[in-house]
This record gives structure tokens, C-alpha cells and sequence, in this order.
């Protein structure tokens, strides 16, 4: 490597070489489960990680033998966080899509299942589109966004040397052997934690590599405080940690076998999943993504965030409050009702630490307005924040258990998911990527700004489609699964209830296929921003000279 | 940020200067609800009363329970009847803690797009489930479930069973040492009621369903499993006895 002399002087090849025993020791695991794994999966999964710690000795051989693209000149280590900027729209647009099969699934069962292909029905897809959308897209965006801010925030190179590369492409391994999992029918059947105990293993190894980089980053750091949105993402970061371990506890069948069955049982492993699974939406899905949005919105609009005495409160509050609130998802049940009651009153409760934060973002536009009209990709993060506030002051009334007796079971769920994934996440990401885009690439600007005027209204228009359909629907459903007739008798039948659900489904798999078709025209925009002459455009119009307020 | 000319908080002096407290004070925040909230679950009697007639999966049962894992059952079906009037005359009893006690994963789910699964043993026959996944459309033509015809031709490979067994027995799970030593013989066993194995599985597991499921007596099919797993889902707890008022269910 560092033959040009802008090269960045390499300390010790530690890294390599840690890394390099690490693809080692896999390579030679996946070779004996290939070899000796007791179940055709364990087989198959075998050759594909040996391939995949093949491929990484190769990359890291690559590294070393001169060819630079691993490292780069200047202050930032920015490649792995075009790499990843590339990751996040091309994941985007896979969950997506599988988002949309399998809601033409259930909208026209005739016409997309296929007898002679049982790998690709609802119950195995849809593992594959959550975690497509959840930790492919989202994970993706919020490795890249922190790795950008961690560093300009710290004004400190990422710490690690090759960490970093090992990080994202550990992380797109950890997705690939995931997602072939499913297709396969290799799953531990739990939502959100379905990856098997191998691949759990795996990403636990990739994710302490990446609290390593952001931790040594800002160790690094030149600046005297490390900024709200790095909070947030340290928050995420150690978390999910906890989380993943936690849940994920597992004994194999067989050290090649790649089935395995949970510490915990019944009643103690439902709650652990929904500690894990809502802390998921908690600190994956809402900590990781404010950290982008303390850092992109102010950044964007070029105005301080508006109140830094809210940031502190609402970041440890919304912490605190978050952890408890996974039994809501669990009404009802045989779960002890004191477990119940504390999980609906802090979910509550809740609703409080999150519209602080709604506040913060939205106010960090205050004197910058305009911007609304004369920017897009503001206009995007700002109705995703707006989303944000829907979904949190939905999520607490949901989980109050009466709501929640009519609720749970139906689609009124998914779609208060989807306001909170579409709208939160999707579009707080879209617009951190319409963001990073020019900035890493030295560009002026998108090569369209139309397009993301078009990307903006075909999002927002699904989304509403999506949820002002799933509202109707899981209401309908809850009201006629509870709905007596005359003589006390249920009035419907369960198909019924399925029968009446066709048109929402319809609708749902429309919205759904205009966000997709939005992501689309932003990977051309991409594209086009990357590889083209954008001089002669500019995603902003010229703003107009204004009055700044005193401080 | 704001506040910058005046003297630094404590918040900014501690948190924000020193990555490793900001670290630890985050674990801290996280650990008390999980702490309060999950750890009583695990000492607590009256998390899960003890109920007459619960067992652990039969080898058949249990592998058909993996094909249910596997094909993601769970995305659509919970298994869960909760104590509201219009679920208990949907489904049956409300789910008592102790029905899934063994169930590794649990499986009570999220969402109904099709039905509650947790009592649905004995509702319908072998054949009317087996004509159901191969074409569900057969039996409830407004159904939008999907095919599950493969199952029907799919060799169930048991090869594994008695590491199956073994790993639940090593988790709290009572099998016995016979019981995890006789597990493929007792799989079979469950599909024909005159093979020599039957007396021992019956013992092994008071009330288990005997008889070929997929009405394929020359194979062991995914079906069978499937089936065999279907039909025993709620039917471990007599009702007719069960007396939720009883003090040994008050705990």
C-alpha cells in the first residue's frame, strides 16, 4: 500500500493481519461445515462462507499489494463510506421489491405463488424483506451516516486502518448468509432475530469491530465534546450488542448443524424476543437514525440545533424509557400481568422523550423555513421527522391494552411499522444520502433535482396509500373478529374476515410499489451524480439573501 | 450549541468529554428496565403455573415443529388465544403459560393474517389438513394461503433426532436418557400403531396421536411431521378437569 506518499503512514499491520487470521480461522471452519455438516443447509452455507472468507483474504492480499483503494489521501477516510452509501440505496431497492412480492402475495395469492417453487411463499419471504429493510438498508445507512459523522464531528480520521473495510464488508457476509438462510429455510423463527447461531456469531464479531472504529474515532477526536448525534449513535451501537446477545442464546444441534434451539422457553423467551425485538425499533431503527438526523438537518440547513438543554434530556430519557416498553407487544397473554402494566406505562410514557426529539429536529429549522420550498431533500428529512412524530404518538396508543386488544393480530400494526419505516427511516435516509452523495463524490450537487422532486412525492403519496389502507383494514378486521349477531353468535367466520381485507391489500401493494419506484429513480440519480458532469446542475435553488437573527 | 460562554455543565464535562463513561452511563440507562422487568420471569413461580398433561414433544411432533419454523408459519399464524370473550369462542381456552413451556422457540406470534393455531389439534382431520397445504384454496376457496404441496413428497430427514432431543434434555427439557436413546424408533412408531415400538412411545408420552398422517404409509413425509405437530398443538391440556381457580393454578 503506502507507495504514493499522500498515503496516510500505517502504524503497524495489526489490523491486516488480525483480520487476515480472522478470514483464516472462517475459511476453515466453513471448509469442515461444508465438509462435515450434518444437514444439506449447514452444506450449502458452508461453501458459501468459505467463498465469502476467500473473497475477504483476497480483498485484504488486494489491500496490502499496492493497489490503494482500500486508502486514501486527505484527512477523512471516505471510501468505505461511498462504498456504503452505494450498499444502502442497492438494499434499499431489494427489501423494497421483496416488500412488494410479497404484498401481491396476499393481495393476488393466484398469480404469485408457485407450486413448484415453495422456497419463495409469504412465510419465507417475509423474513427476507424485514431483515432486507431493517438490517440491509437500515443497517447500511447507519454505518455509513455514523462513520461520516464520527469523523467530521471529531475531525479525526477513522481509527482502525483496514477495521473500517472489514466492518462493511463483514456486514454485507453477515446479510448475504442471512438471506440465503431464509430462501433455504434456515431460521431460528424468531421475528427479527431469525439469522441461525453461525451467523449470529458472525455479526457479533463484525459489530464489535464496529463499536472498535466509532469508539476509536473518537478517541482520536480534535474536538473538546462528542456531538449529540454521536450519542445516539453510540447508544445504537451498544445496544444492539446487548440486545443481540441476549436474544440470540443458543445451543446448536451440532457444531455443524444449522439448527438451534433457544436457552429460554414459553413464556421467558417471549419476553426476551419482545425486549430484543422492540429495542430494535428503539435503538436501531430510532437512536441510529436520530444520530443522522442531529447531524444531516442541522448540517443541511445550516442552522445549530435548536435546543441543546432538549437534546440531553430527550437523549437519556428516551434511553431510559425505551427498555421497558417491549411487553406491550405481548397484551394479553400468558405473560404475567405486572409485566403487562409496566410495559404499557412506559411505552406511555414514551410518547414524551420522542416528540422532544421530533421537536428538536423540526425546530432546528427555525429562520431556515424557506428551505421547505426551495429544497427537496429537506423537505424529505422534514416530513420523515414529521413521520417520526405519527408513528411515536401511535406506538404509545397502540400500546395501551384496550387499544391494543383491538389492534394486535391485525394490519393496523403493519401499518403503524411501515409510518415509522417508510416515513422515519426511508426518508431520513434517502435525504442523508441526497446529502452525502455530492459531498463524497466532490460534486456539485444531484445530477437531477426533478427527480428528487419526483422521488419526494412518490414516497410520500405511497406511504399514505400504504398506511391509509392498513388502517381501515386491521380495524375492519379487529371490529368483525369481535362482531356478534343477534342471537349472540360471532357474526363472521374467520375467511370472512380474510375475504374482506382484498382491496386494502390491493391498495397497500400500490403504495408500496411507488415508494419502491422512488428508490429507483434515486439509484438512476445516483448513478448519474456519480459517474456524470453535474456542473450544470443544482439540486437547490439559489437561496435568497436573508436576515439572520441574533444569538 | 448553545450555553458555550458560560461554565461548562456537569453533563458536558463528564459525558461529553470521556467516550468510556458516556459508554457505561448508556449500558447503565438500558440495563434497569431489562434488569427489573425480565429477570423476576425467571424466579418467579407464578410465572408459569404447573398444569397436568403438558409433555414435551413427541420426536415426530418435534420435527414437524422444525418444518413449521422453517416454512415461517409463524408470520401469519400466532399461537396465543387471549382471554377475550370472541378469541375463547373462536379458538377454545384461553393459552395457559404452561402450554408452550417447551417451545423453543415460542411461537405465539404477532399477526393473524390466517387463523389462531394454538388449539387447532383435533379440529380438523388428517386428510382435510393434508388436502389444505397441498392446495389450500381446495378446501377454503377464499384463502390466501400459500401451497404447501412439496411437503407431501418431501422425504422428512430424522437423521439428527437424537441431537434434537439431546440439546432440549441438556436445556431443562424432561426427556429421559431412553428417550433420547429410542428417538428414531419412536418417530416411527408414531406412524404405525402395531410396530413394536408403540408400547414404550405411548408410555413415554401419555396421549400421543398414533397413526400415518399423510396417508402415505410406505414414507415418512415432511407432511407427517407437519401434521403430527398440527394435531397435538392445544390438546395436551385437558380442559374438562382444569380448574383455573384451583389454589395449585392461583400461584
Amino acid at each position: 500500500m503506502s507507495q504514493s506518499n499522500a498515503m496516510p503512514v500505517r502504524s503497524s499491520g495489526l489490523d491486516g493481519m488480525l483480520i487476515g487470521l480472522i478470514c483464516i480461522l472462517g475459511a476453515f471452519w466453513s471448509l469442515m461445515a461444508a465438509a462435515r455438516g450434518v444437514d444439506p443447509q449447514m452444506v450449502a452455507h458452508g461453501w458459501l462462507m468459505l467463498a465469502g472468507f476467500i473473497a475477504g483474504l483476497y480483498m485484504l492480499v488486494n489491500a496490502y499489494s499496492g493497489h490503494g483503494r482500500y486508502e486514501e489521501s486527505g484527512l477523512y477516510h471516505d471510501n468505505v463510506i461511498k462504498a456504503g452509501a452505494i450498499a444502502t440505496i442497492f438494499w434499499a431497492i431489494a427489501g423494497l421489491l421483496v416488500g412488494v412480492v410479497i404484498a401481491l402475495q396476499l393481495a393476488f395469492p393466484d398469480i404469485f405463488y408457485f407450486e413448484q417453487f415453495g422456497f419463495l411463499n409469504f412465510g419465507r419471504l417475509r423474513p427476507l424483506h424485514t431483515s432486507a429493510v431493517i438490517f440491509a438498508f437500515g443497517g447500511n445507512a447507519l454505518i455509513a451516516t455514523s462513520f461520516y459523522v464520527v469523523q467530521r464531528t471529531s475531525r479525526a480520521r477513522l481509527a482502525g486502518g483496514l477495521w473500517p473495510w472489514f466492518v462493511f464488508w463483514g456486514y454485507q457476509f453477515f446479510i448475504l448468509i442471512a438471506a440465503t438462510g431464509y430462501l433455504m429455510g434456515v431460521t431460528q423463527g424468531q421475528e427479527y432475530a431469525e439469522p441461525e447461531w453461525y451467523a449470529d456469531i458472525w455479526l457479533t464479531i463484525v459489530w464489535v469491530a464496529y463499536l472498535g472504529v466509532f469508539m476509536g474515532t473518537l478517541w482520536k477526536r480534535k474536538e473538546p465534546h462528542i456531538y449529540v448525534a454521536n450519542w445516539f449513535f453510540l447508544a445504537f451501537i451498544v445496544t444492539v450488542a446487548v440486545l443481540h446477545l441476549v436474544n440470540n442464546l443458543s445451543i446448536p444441534i451440532n457444531p455443524f448443524g444449522s439448527f438451534s434451539y433457544s436457552v429460554f422457553s414459553g413464556v421467558q423467551n417471549a419476553l426476551t424476543q419482545w425486549w430484543y425485538g422492540h429495542n430494535a425499533v428503539g435503538f436501531f431503527l430510532t437512536a441510529g437514525f436520530l444520530g443522522i438526523m442531529y447531524y444531516f438537518i442541522p448540517k443541511r440547513v445550516e442552522r445549530p440545533v435548536y435546543s441543546y438543554r432538549l437534546s440531553i434530556v430527550h437523549f437519556w430519557t428516551l434511553i431510559f424509557i425505551y427498555i421497558w416498553a417491549g411487553p406491550h407487544h405481548l397484551h394479553y397473554t400468558a405473560l404475567p400481568e405486572w409485566a403487562q402494566t409496566l410495559g404499557m406505562t412506559f411505552s406511555v410514557m414514551l410518547w414524551m422523550p420522542s416528540w422532544g426529539g421530533m421537536i428538536n429536529g423540526l425546530m432546528t429549522l427555525s429562520g431556515a423555513w424557506d428551505k421547505l420550498r426551495t429544497d427537496p431533500v429537506v423537505r424529505m428529512m422534514v416530513v420523515s421527522v414529521a413521520f417520526y412524530g405519527m408513528s411515536t404518538f401511535e406506538g404509545p396508543l397502540m400500546s395501551i391494552r384496550a387499544v391494543n386488544a383491538l389492534s394486535h393480530y391485525t394490519d393496523w400494526t403493519i401499518g403503524h411499522v411501515h409510518s415509522g419505516a417508510l416515513g422515519w427511516v426511508g426518508m431520513i435516509s434517502f435525504g442523508a444520502i441526497y446529502c452525502l452523495v455530492p459531498w463524497l463524490w466532490k460534486k456539485k450537487g444531484m445530477w437531477s433535482r426533478s427527480l428528487i422532486e419526483w422521488h419526494f412525492w412518490l414516497s410520500t403519496l405511497g406511504i399514505l396509500l400504504y398506511i391509509a389502507a392498513m388502517w381501515p383494514s386491521g380495524i375492519t378486521q379487529g371490529l368483525m373478529w369481535r362482531a356478534y349477531n343477534d342471537l349472540g353468535f360471532l357474526e363472521y367466520s374467520f375467511i370472512e374476515t380474510v375475504e374482506a381485507m382484498h382491496p386494502y391489500y390491493v391498495i397497500r401493494a400500490v403504495g408500496g410499489a411507488m415508494y419502491l419506484v422512488g428508490a429507483l429513480l434515486m439509484a438512476y440519480n445516483m448513478f448519474k451524480t456519480i459517474t456524470g458532469d453535474v456542473s450544470e446542475t443544482e439540486d437547490v435553488v439559489t437561496p435568497q439573501p436573508r436576515a439572520i437573527p441574533a444569538e | 450549541m448553545a450555553d458555550t460562554n458560560t461554565k461548562p455543565t456537569l453533563h458536558q464535562k463528564l459525558f461529553e468529554k470521556n467516550s468510556l463513561i458516556l459508554t457505561l452511563g448508556i449500558i447503565l440507562t438500558v440495563s434497569v428496565g431489562g434488569v427489573i422487568e425480565i429477570a423476576p420471569l425467571f424466579y418467579l413461580n407464578s410465572t408459569i403455573e404447573e398444569v397436568d398433561g403438558v409433555r414435551p414433544y413427541t420426536p415426530l411432533e418435534l420435527m414437524g415443529r422444525q418444518i413449521y419454523l422453517r416454512e415461517g408459519c409463524y408470520n401469519c399464524h400466532s399461537q396465543m388465544i387471549r382471554p377475550l370473550r370472541d378469541e375463547v369462542e373462536r379458538y377454545g381456552h384461553y393459552s395457559l403459560a404452561a402450554e408452550s413451556m417447551y417451545d423453543r422457540p415460542f411461537q405465539w406470534g404477532s399477526k393473524r393474517t390466517g387463523p389462531d393455531l394454538a388449539r387447532v389439534g383435533g379440529r380438523y382431520s388428517d386428510e382435510w389438513h393434508r388436502d389444505h397445504l397441498i392446495n389450500p384454496q381446495s378446501v377454503v376457496p377464499e384463502s390466501i394461503m400459500p401451497p404447501y404441496a412439496f411437503l407431501a413428497d418431501a422425504a422428512l430427514d430424522y437423521s439428527n433426532i437424537q441431537a434434537h432431543l439431546r440439546v432440549n434434555q441438556f436445556l431443562g427439557v424432561p426427556y429421559s436418557d431412553e428417550a433420547v436413546e429410542s428417538a428414531r424408533t419412536d418417530l416411527e412408531a408414531q406412524l404405525d400403531e402395531f410396530s413394536s415400538g408403540y408400547d414404550d412411545l405411548v408410555a413415554r408420552y401419555p396421549g400421543v396421536q398414533v397413526r400415518d398422517f399423510d396417508g402415505n404409509a410406505g414414507e415418512i413425509t415432511e407432511m407427517d411431521a407437519l401434521i403430527a405437530y398440527l394435531q397435538v398443538l392445544g390438546t395436551m391440556v385437558d380442559f374438562s378437569t382444569y380448574e383455573p381457580e384451583a389454589a395449585e393454578n392461583q400461584r
